[in-house]
């Protein structure tokens, strides 16, 4: 199935899922011929009186086209591992025994990603990976850290300061996101969207609303589409600042934790102009976007104008501080071919060479009428994610300037549809993927027979990053890890759900 | 450094004189609920309710769990619901944060004067965020910045629980953080108190019914001071624990 659009609707009547066996080996090929797996999840449902999991493979050429891959296998069944020949796969696989008890043969780590269900609080149950060694010791951290962060545990294994290997434990922060979304109207998930990863807002809301209207297909204006575009690009300006913030503050270049901090303010706080919030949540609704008035509009150019200016300022002096060189440059270095093998997503993965970004492979109408830049850089050490980050919001600036210049467009917002109570398409698949501040939020929506939400599948970026971070720490200092950290700025709940 | 001095000079003066006179344009805070009747049999603000904040007969809004959506508002059909930018939404009662024509205020905060005595002058602080989206964490860290700056009045975010007089408690308390969240707190001495932030502390919010979340800390220790918000503003926080700990400007 072609589309330029994020979303891709498949019906599941016309292709019956395959073996899980035969899933395995068309996931290997696909992964062979250079495919990306944007996800692999599984749904554990009970059909002819009998348990067992019906599995989903999302692929993305590197041309951009989506492909979906569905298998089936019942309790007790296993598959050949994936992981093995493609490291890619290890995250999906560990969710989806998790999740489903489907067992990948030959998995390196298979341990919970996010402790749920009857694993909840039984996370000393499994070990930490153990290297030996006389003079090895080990650091634990978390999962409460000194900052005002969220949970996590960090476990380094060190030869004095070096780091041989960080593993690292999430699942603090889960709070059973995904069965929560399949207990209220499908229509009616906007705000529980929102608080799924509440620094992401919009790029959720935007992918909800995106599904839902694909799958009941309620239709929406450009102009609505393009509101949602000028969200998304306000939160992924405040996001990238909030982290050169964090980058700033933590080696301690006070004047850039100070005007950081205080640049964000402005561009959250314009947010909150438009739509009552300071993290953009109440701007999207199914059928809907707050609009802009022509002061609004002026409010937003104003501020959007003002920023770019102190922007390049403080950018400028963070860039030629000697301090800043020392610390970033050559810490923490992802490689292009990890990055690629690792599978990572978004602006780390950019900052590592790799050239994807939802916004360019998957337009859709906002962003082929206002193409989004590729940009990219090589060197993958903290250094590159950091002017990474710089440039991303910079372009968002421009994008936004753009936009909010062509006085051609009615921006000022439609009223709510008439209804929204049409019932979604039944047994169809929606697959929805929107490039938040960090990567692709990915969205999948599979729906009954009747038309009812079966199975709400959500996945955050940072749930293939994380591993990212823990190659980018190995033979660095112990030191640095608080910069790496920083530099990558994954999400927990995100990950956690 | 010179140019370190230029940069200064040209961001300039940043933070905000009075905090509490604060004007948040544009944010949803308070709910004003009118005295218009509401059409016969309607109930489209409850269905539309997220976290189960509304009660008909008289209308009333649960702050505690609010999280300031705003979609009740657009689908009532009588005009009867709406919100201002009043972010002074704190209280050190429960049973206070809900709102109603007939309650149309959260009650100021009385003063404490044994707050006021101990920690008037420094009140330190340990933030724990156990099932929390970021938001609320977000905002605790705003509280630094050179805007809000509410290190000027003595009141800090630290590290070690062991230097803290009390715990800032955001998210719903996910089961799988409710050891730490009971470590971090037997760790801090006292006397300590715990302050509620944001929606899914104060009652769970969005997630209330989740199988996930264990609220049993909150059986055992009352807030102090409950800011309600999804995410809750900063200046809630700060004229919350301001008027608790009887800090003039």
């Amino acid at each position: 199935m072609k589309t330029s659009k994020a979303v891709l609707i498949a019906d599941l009547r016309s292709s019956p899922p395959k073996s899980s066996y035969e899933l395995s080996h068309r996931c290997a090929e696909r992964l062979y011929a250079g495919d990306h797996l944007i996800t692999l999840f599984g749904r554990h449902e009970k059909s002819n009186r009998h348990w067992g999991t019906i599995v989903t493979a999302v692929f993305q050429t590197p041309s951009g086209e989506l492909n979906i891959f569905r298998g089936q296998a019942e309790d007790g069944k296993h598959y050949p591992s994936l992981t093995h020949n493609y490291p890619v796969a290890h995250i999906f696989e560990r969710e989806l025994w998790e999740q489903t008890g489907l067992q990948p043969d030959g998995h390196p780590w298979l341990k919970p990603v996010r402790f749920e269900g009857e694993r909840q609080q039984r996370m000393t149950d499994y070990p930490f990976f153990k290297v030996r060694g006389r003079e090895v010791h080990e650091v634990g951290v978390g999962p409460i850290h000194a900052g005002v962060i969220e949970p996590g545990h960090f476990r380094f294994m060190c030869l004095g300061e070096k780091v041989y290997h960080l593993e690292i434990q999430l699942g603090y922060q889960h709070r059973g996101v995904e069965a929560l979304l399949l207990r209220r109207p499908p229509m009616a998930l906007a705000s529980t969207v929102e608080s799924i990863c509440g620094d992401s807002s919009v790029a959720y809301a935007w992918g909800y609303c995106a599904a839902v209207e694909a799958l009941s297909n309620l239709p929406v204006s450009l102009e609505t589409d393009l509101l949602r575009g000028i969200a998304l690009e306000m939160e992924r300006i405040a996001m990238h600042v909030a982290t050169l913030n964090g980058l700033a503050t933590d080696v301690a270049l006070l004047q850039g934790g100070g005007t950081y901090g205080r640049l964000r303010t402005a561009i959250i706080n314009a947010t909150q102009r438009v739509c009552g919030n300071r993290f953009g949540r109440g701007w999207l609704r199914p059928g809907r976007a707050r609009g802009l008035s022509e002061v609004l509009r002026q409010d937003l150019i104003q501020t959007l104008t003002a920023f770019a200016r102190d922007f390049t300022e403080i950018n400028e002096l963070m860039l030629a501080s000697l301090s800043v060189k020392v610390r970033f440059q050559g810490t923490g270095i992802v490689s292009t071919k990890t990055a690629q093998e690792l599978g990572l997503v978004g602006v780390v993965a950019r900052a590592s060479g790799v050239e994807i970004d939802t916004r360019v492979q998957l337009p859709g109408r906002v962003y082929e009428r206002f193409p989004a830049e590729l940009i990219t850089e090589s060197s993958g050490d903290c250094w590159a994610r950091m002017k990474q980050r710089m440039r991303e919001a910079d372009a968002s600036v421009q994008w936004l300037l753009k936009v909010l210049g062509d006085t051609a467009l009615d921006l000022s917002g439609s009223a709510a549809p008439e209804t929204l109570g049409k019932p979604l398409a039944p047994e169809t698949l929606c697959v929805s993927l929107i490039e938040g501040t960090r990567g692709p939020v990915v969205q999948v929506l599979e729906t009954s027979s009747q038309g009812q939400l079966l199975h709400y599948k959500v996945q955050d970026p940072s749930l293939p990053n994380w591993f990212g971070l823990a190659m980018a720490v190995r033979d660095n200092d112990i030191s640095d890890f608080p910069i790496c950290n920083k530099s990558f700025d994954l999400s927990y709940c995100g990950n956690d759900l | 450094m010179i140019k370190s001095i230029l940069v200064r000079k040209s961001q300039g003066s940043q933070y905000i004189p009075d905090l509490r006179a604060a004007n948040p344009i544009g944010f949803r805070g308070k709910p004003v609920i009118s005295e218009a009747a509401c059409t016969n049999g309607c109930n489209a603000c409850l269905a539309a309710c997220p976290s189960r904040a509304i009660a008909l007969d008289p209308v009333r809004i649960d702050m505690g769990r609010c999280v300031l959506c705003g979609d009740c508002e657009l689908v009532c059909p009588s005009e009867k619901l709406s919100f201002n930018n009043d972010f002074k939404l704190a209280s050190t009662d429960r049973d206070a944060l809900t709102i109603s024509s007939a309650h149309p205020d959260i009650d100021p905060i009385k003063v404490s004067e044994a707050l006021h005595k101990r920690f008037g002058r420094s009140l330190k602080l340990r933030s724990v965020s156990a099932g929390g989206c970021n938001g609320c964490e977000m905002e605790i860290n705003a509280l630094s910045n050179v805007n809000f700056d509410l290190g000027r009045y003595g009141i800090d975010m630290v590290a070690s629980p062991r230097h803290a007089d009390g715990l800032v408690l955001s998210g719903p308390i996910s089961r799988n953080m409710a050891d730490a969240l009971q470590i971090a707190w037997d760790a801090i001495p006292e006397p300590k108190l715990v302050i509620a932030v944001g929606a899914c502390a104060i009652s769970g919010g969005i997630f209330a019914e989740c199988n996930e979340v264990d609220r049993a800390f909150l059986d055992k220790y009352k807030p102090t001071l409950y800011v309600p918000g999804c995410p809750t503003h900063p200046l809630s926080f700060i004229s919350g624990i301001l008027d608790l700990l009887g800090i003039s400007d």
